[in-house]
Parts: structure tokens; sequence; C-alpha cells
């Protein structure tokens, strides 16, 4: 039987949906005006966190009155924990953008941003995609797709440690690149940790799903072999 | 006095004294209960109760054993008449601006717009058609057309109907439990009360049957006010707008049910709905 109150679990998901959505866009809008030099949309961004902020405050208000309310249990509870620690998530994804955006401004008042982008521009595809995968595997409550992001992470972390090397070479070469690739180490790091809570949001997923750890799941197969 | 009940029931405009707020306004209060003291004999079972009752909203009455929950809710219809003992100290209670125990008020006539179900389900051994037109027949209603209208009605207004059509002249002893239960706010939805009281409905019902009721009182809020008396703070939680917590014969806190259950004002409310009373 389908309860009224069960609506307002979809009112919950909805809103992790719409979260998501927001964090894809601001973390895409983060690259596109570093790359274009384009500080406005830089500007834009450091503002719009905002939002996504408020949408995460209005989670975790459902979420307590659901459980304050309703006495939900098994699927319906683990859907819950998992709006609040997804939108966490999410919410930090929405923070590190507009830090990106913040250090875009800075770069700009030293001159444009020319040939130091490393592979910055490939860490945010993969970490976008990362991210889009996580929200997709929630929407169509699919386990394997949340599994089969994890081994991208790995891929990420390791551009972040390439995107240092190169950063240090060039600062050796040319110290009047120093306050640039300063700021664009942070800007890698910050891509690389976008795409660890994207990575988190897949493990959610996953035990949303499965009620089972992914970490655990993928140590015990590691140990299988 | 045919003035009173008329203004009971809600047919003439009521004298700009006695109206609380506009009468079309949402949630606007249809009981007041003010100052209110009653007695069992020399024992006061109820201590200066203040609270309005919002129009089309279903609130929960809860506290613990012997607090006063089932004396209140009986003192909204009157039902405490029938007590030789209970006697009002102070304070009136009163129903669309209509102090209901004035003299001039027939207690019949406030108990057909005051509807009851109580907590151990009631049908009468008669069949279910009869059942649910009991109080129909008693206001002289006789004709057929009429009674099958009622009778269809009433039985999908409590979410019967497909469960019981094809059997009309069997027994309502020979539902279930949860069946009864629904049949007895069939017959109490019959007579076209405002305001339905009900105490412990779900009491003796299995969890699936619960879940039925609970619906039902969910979509009975559409067109009734509802007061509902309950163990179950969860059924509460679920079903209520606003809730009243009592503690010997006091009412210690009346909120909106989220407030009352995700920060409460008062300790006491905290202690009993967080189970750490006593
Ligand atoms: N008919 C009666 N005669 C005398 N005393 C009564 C009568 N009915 C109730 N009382 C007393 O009034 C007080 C309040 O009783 P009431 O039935 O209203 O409590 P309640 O909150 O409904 O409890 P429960 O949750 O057990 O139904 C109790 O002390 C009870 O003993
Ligand atoms: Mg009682």
């Amino acid at each position: 039987m389908k309860r009224y109150f069960h609506e307002e679990l979809e009112d919950v998901r909805s809103n992790l949906m719409l979260m998501g959505e927001k964090s894809v866009e601001i973390t895409n809008s983060a690259m596109k005006a570093m790359l274009e030099g384009d500080q406005v949309l830089a500007e834009k961004i450091i503002k719009s966190d905002d939002v996504i902020n408020d949408i995460e405050t209005q989670i975790d208000d459902e979420v307590a009155r659901y459980i304050s309310l309703r006495a939900p249990v098994a699927r319906d509870l683990r859907l819950l924990f998992v709006a609040v620690k997804a939108s966490h998530d999410l919410e930090r994804v929405g923070d590190e953008a507009s830090s990106v955006a913040k250090r875009t401004i800075k770069i700009l008042t030293e001159g444009p941003i020319g040939p130091s982008l490393g592979q910055v521009p490939k860490m945010c595809e993969l970490a976008v995609s990362m991210l889009k995968e996580a929200l997709q595997s929630f929407i169509q409550e699919d386990e394997n797709i949340a599994y089969s992001i994890i081994k991208r992470d790995k891929e990420v972390d390791s551009l972040n440690r390439e995107n240092f090397s190169q950063f240090v070479e060039l600062m050796k070469q040319d110290p009047s690149t120093v306050a640039t690739c300063t700021e664009m180490v942070f800007v890698s790091k910050s891509f690389e940790r976008i795409a660890d809570h994207a990575k988190n949001i897949a493990e959610e997923v996953y035990y949303l799903l499965t009620s089972q750890s992914l970490k655990e799941v993928i140590r015990a197969e590691k140990q299988g072999r | 006095m045919p003035v009173m009940e008329d203004r009971l029931e809600n047919k003439t405009r009521m004298d700009a004294t006695n109206v609380e707020s506009p009468p079309d306004e949402k949630n606007r209060s249809l009981i007041k209960i003010s100052d209110f003291d009653f007695f069992y004999g020399d024992k006061q079972a109820l201590f200066d109760i203040n609270m309005d009752i919002a129009e089309k909203e279903v609130t929960a009455f809860i506290g613990p054993s012997g607090c006063g929950k089932s004396t209140l809710l009986r003192c909204i219809n009157r039902m405490n008449d029938l007590i030789e003992i209970a006697r009002i100290g102070r304070g009136d209670v009163r129903v669309n601006g209509v102090d209901i125990y004035d003299p001039r008020v027939d207690a019949t006539v406030l108990r057909k717009r005051v509807g009851m179900v109580f907590q151990k389900s009631n049908p009468f051994p008669k069949s279910i058609y009869e059942n649910v037109v009991y109080g129909l027949r008693i206001q002289g209603i006789s004709k057929k057309s009429v009674l099958d209208d009622a009778v269809e009605k009433c039985l999908k207004g409590a979410a019967l109907w497909e469960e019981v059509s094809d059997r009309l002249d069997t027994s309502g002893l020979s539902l279930s439990g949860g069946q009864q239960q629904r049949l007895c706010i069939a017959r109490a939805l019959a007579v076209e009360p405002d305001i339905l009281l009900m105490d412990e409905p779900c009491s003796a019902l299995d969890p699936v049957a619960t879940a039925k009721v609970e619906e039902l009182i969910h979509s009975l809020k559409n067109d009734y006010t509802i007061v509902i008396v309950t163990h179950n703070m969860q059924q509460a939680a679920r079903v209520s707008d606003r809730t009243a917590f009592f503690y010997m014969g006091k009412l210690i806190e009346m909120n909106a049910t989220d407030q009352m259950f995700m920060s409460p004002n008062n300790e006491q409310t905290e202690a009993y709905i967080s189970g750490r009373f006593g």
C-alpha cells in the first residue's frame, strides 16, 4: 500500500536530483570561466553556490522531519541517510567549484591564463562524468553504474599528481609563473576533490541499493583474487 | 431552541460577538475550550484546559493513561452527560461559537454534528446496510433511494465500499476488525457530522488495517474536523496536523505536530514523546 506520506520521500529524492544537476552545472561553468578567462561568469558561480547550500539545508530539514514523524525503516531509512550524506558531498562540490572560480579571478588579475592549464580540463571532464554517473545510478537505481565509477577515481588522482609535477617544473623554469602555478596546484586539487565526492556518492548509492558497503565488496573481491 | 441548533449546524450567520474569526478563513477555530475544569464526583479529572481546535484539521490527543484524553474528548459531544457523577467545575466548550453546555442546546442535535468513533468497533448485530443507515432511520428517513445513496457514499467515504458492496445484507459482525472499524466510521459519517471524535480507533487493529484507517483519516480531513486520541505516538505524528499533550489532567503543550515531534517547547512533552517518561 502506498501511504500519503510516501510522497514526501519523493520530494527528498527530487531535491537531491536537483542539487546534483546544479553541482554538475557549477563544475562545468567553473572550468568554462577558467578556459575563457571569463571573470563575470566566475563571479556568477561564486554567488550561485548559495543556491546549492539552500537545497542542502532543505534536504536536511525534510529528512529530519520524515525521521521524526514517519518512523521510516529499511530502504526508506537508507534513502534518508543517503540523502543527507550525498547532499553534503554535493554541497562540497559546490564549494570546490566556487573555490576554482575565486582562483580564476585571482589568476586573471596576473594576466591571461595561457599554457599553464596542465591536465586540469581533462580532470574536470572526468570528474563531471563521474558526478553525472553517480546521479544516474541513483535515478536509475542501478548499482552497476555506481560500481564502475570507483575505478575512474584513480585516474583523476594520477592526473592530479601529473599536474603537480608539471606545475612545479614550470615554476622552476620561469619564476614569474609562481603565483599562477600555485593557484593551479589548488585548482587541480579542487577537481580531484570533486571526483572524490562523486566517488563517495557512488558508494552511498550502492549502499542504498544493496545495503552493502562498496568498499567492503571491492576489498573482498581483491582478496578473492 | 431552534436558533441555538441552527447556529450549531452553521445554518445561520452567527451573531458577531460569538464569531472568533471570520467563518470562511481556513483553519479557523471550530472548537474552543476555555478555562475548563471537570470532575468525576470529588475527583478532578481536567484542570483549566484552554485550547482551540482548528476546522478541517486532524488534532491528536496524546499522554499517559489516565491523563484525561478520553474525558476531554467526551466533553466535546457531551458523552459525559451519561455519567452520573460527571460535572463541569468551570469554563466552557464552544462548537462553532455555541456554548454546548447551554441548557438550550439539545445533546442529540449536538451529537449529530459531533460524531464519535470508539476504541472498540461496535457494529450492531444487523446487516452492513442497516448499520450505516442506523442514524438516518432514527431521524425518520425511510425513503429507499435516499438510504441507498447514503450507504454507497458513506462506505466509499470510509474506504470500505469495494470490500463489501456485494454483501451489504450480511451481518456487520461478520467483518474483520479493521473492516468493522471502518463500518463504524461509515455509520458516523451517515448523519453528516462536521466533527469526528475518535478514541483510539486503531488500538485493536493490525498494522495493515491501521494503515487503512490512517489513510482514511487523512482523506476525511478535507471535509471533517477530526480529533483523535491515540496511544501510538507514531500514529499521532503520521495523521495529525496539531498535537496536544496531556499529563495528569492538564494540557501541557499543544503545537503543530512537526514542531511537537521535532522540537517540543516543554521538557515533559520531550520526555514523553522520546520514551523517557516516569
Ligand atoms: N466514568 C468515570 N468515573 C470516574 N472516574 C473516571 C471515569 N472515567 C474516567 N475517570 C477518571 O478520570 C481520569 C481520566 O480518565 P480518562 O479515561 O479520561 O483517561 P485517558 O487519558 O483516556 O486514559 P487511557 O489512555 O487509559 O484511555 C482517570 O483518573 C480516570 O480514573
Ligand atoms: Mg482513554
